[in-house]
């Protein structure tokens, strides 16, 4: 049978990695690996999952530096030499192990103004929204984020700036700045344009590149960089 | 900073980059055809001295040099040193004051 060696980090951000063997099996994910020294070699790790199949967005790790679902990462297409390297996200506070404190990553969502703020009551008809619209193409695009923070830690400008709002969060902005029932409009445009806001994105495109729902985040940044610079240029912001 | 002065930023960081682009270019092919002619000093100040042509164009050149590299300065400010706030944003601001200065002295000096 061959094993796998694999380094997990334990402890809080002065942590350290620890080592264990695992037994190498068909079709396994990484989120098994874990499971496995979780329940049969060391009970005490702290992990978080929910799904196992890459609905909830829960179980994203750095496996060998790069942010990624656990479940839906095999470890054939990551494992080097039989070896892996999990670590907790980057960019957020370790809790314990290889969870972290996703606050940040959502009160960011908060402060993007991320909620939807309707223009009409239950009173009124629902709202016809043509799916061919150019807008509600634009929504739909960027629309299926399920909030799992791959981006986040992927993002550099979050390591330089950490004040940055963040891919997802300014990707729900965008949805909600496309959405034709929404009401905030310009409260919106001022959230996400200051200097922690759409404007720091470098385009470097990594979140695009690592979410593991193929959104384009960066393609939504730029959305709300045309956005907010019509605003200007019409003097509503 | 304001998010409308955040963006009026961005904004001038861009079309500076579109001014910039142009003037690069003219830039780079005046020095290959001024190389043709031989490289002297009198020569390229024979070209330049009373030109209104090149003056508008190095104006322009030093103008959106002005604006693009504060912008750019402070943004490496803020993510490579951590240093935000006013006293980056006037230490950019007098950055942008001395290249339009220092543009200005040599634009004088070759075009009058």
């Amino acid at each position: 049978m061959s094993i796998l060696a694999v380094s997990v980090w334990r402890g809080g951000a002065d942590g350290r990695f620890q080592t264990f063997t695992v037994p190498r099996l068909d079709a396994q994910t990484v989120l098994d690996v874990v499971t496995h020294i979780q329940r049969r070699l060391d009970p005490t790790l702290a992990y978080r999952f929910a799904c196992r199949v890459g609905m909830c967005g829960s179980c994203a790790m750095t496996v060998n530096g790069q942010p990624r679902w656990t479940c839906r990462t095999h470890v054939a297409n990551v494992e080097e030499n039989g070896k892996l390297t999990i670590a907790p996200l980057a960019h957020l506070p370790i809790v314990r192990d290889l969870v972290t404190d996703m606050r940040a990553f959502f009160d960011k969502w908060a402060r993007a103004r991320g909620q939807f703020q309707p223009t009409k009551t239950r009173r009124d008809d629902v709202a016809r929204v043509a799916p061919s619209s150019a807008a509600r193409r634009a929504v739909d695009a960027a629309i299926e984020c399920i909030g799992c923070g791959v981006c986040y830690a992927a993002c550099d400008v979050v390591a330089w700036n950490p004040d940055y709002l963040g891919p997802a969060a300014l990707n729900r902005a965008w949805t909600l700045v496309k959405d034709v029932r929404d009401g905030a409009g310009c409260e919106r445009l001022a959230a996400v344009a200051g200097d922690a806001g759409c404007h720091a994105c470098h385009t470097h495109e990594s979140c695009s590149e690592r979410c593991p729902m193929h959104l384009a985040p960066t393609a939504s940044i730029a959305g709300l960089k045309r956005a907010t610079a019509l605003a200007v240029l019409r003097g509503d912001l | 900073m304001s998010p409308g002065a955040e963006t009026r930023l961005w904004l001038a960081q861009r079309a500076s980059a579109v001014v910039l682009a142009l003037c690069v270019v003219v830039h780079l092919v005046t020095m290959i055809a001024a190389v043709r002619g031989g490289l002297t000093a009198a020569e390229m100040l024979g070209r330049t001295r009373g030109s209104m042509m090149w003056a508008t164009v190095y104006g322009l050149f030093v103008l959106a040099v002005s604006i693009h590299a504060p912008i750019g300065l402070r943004t490496v400010a803020s993510e490579w040193l951590g240093w935000r706030g006013r006293t980056a944003d006037a230490a950019c601001v007098i950055v942008g004051v001395a290249l339009l200065l220092l543009g200005a002295r040599a634009i004088l000096a070759v075009t009058l």
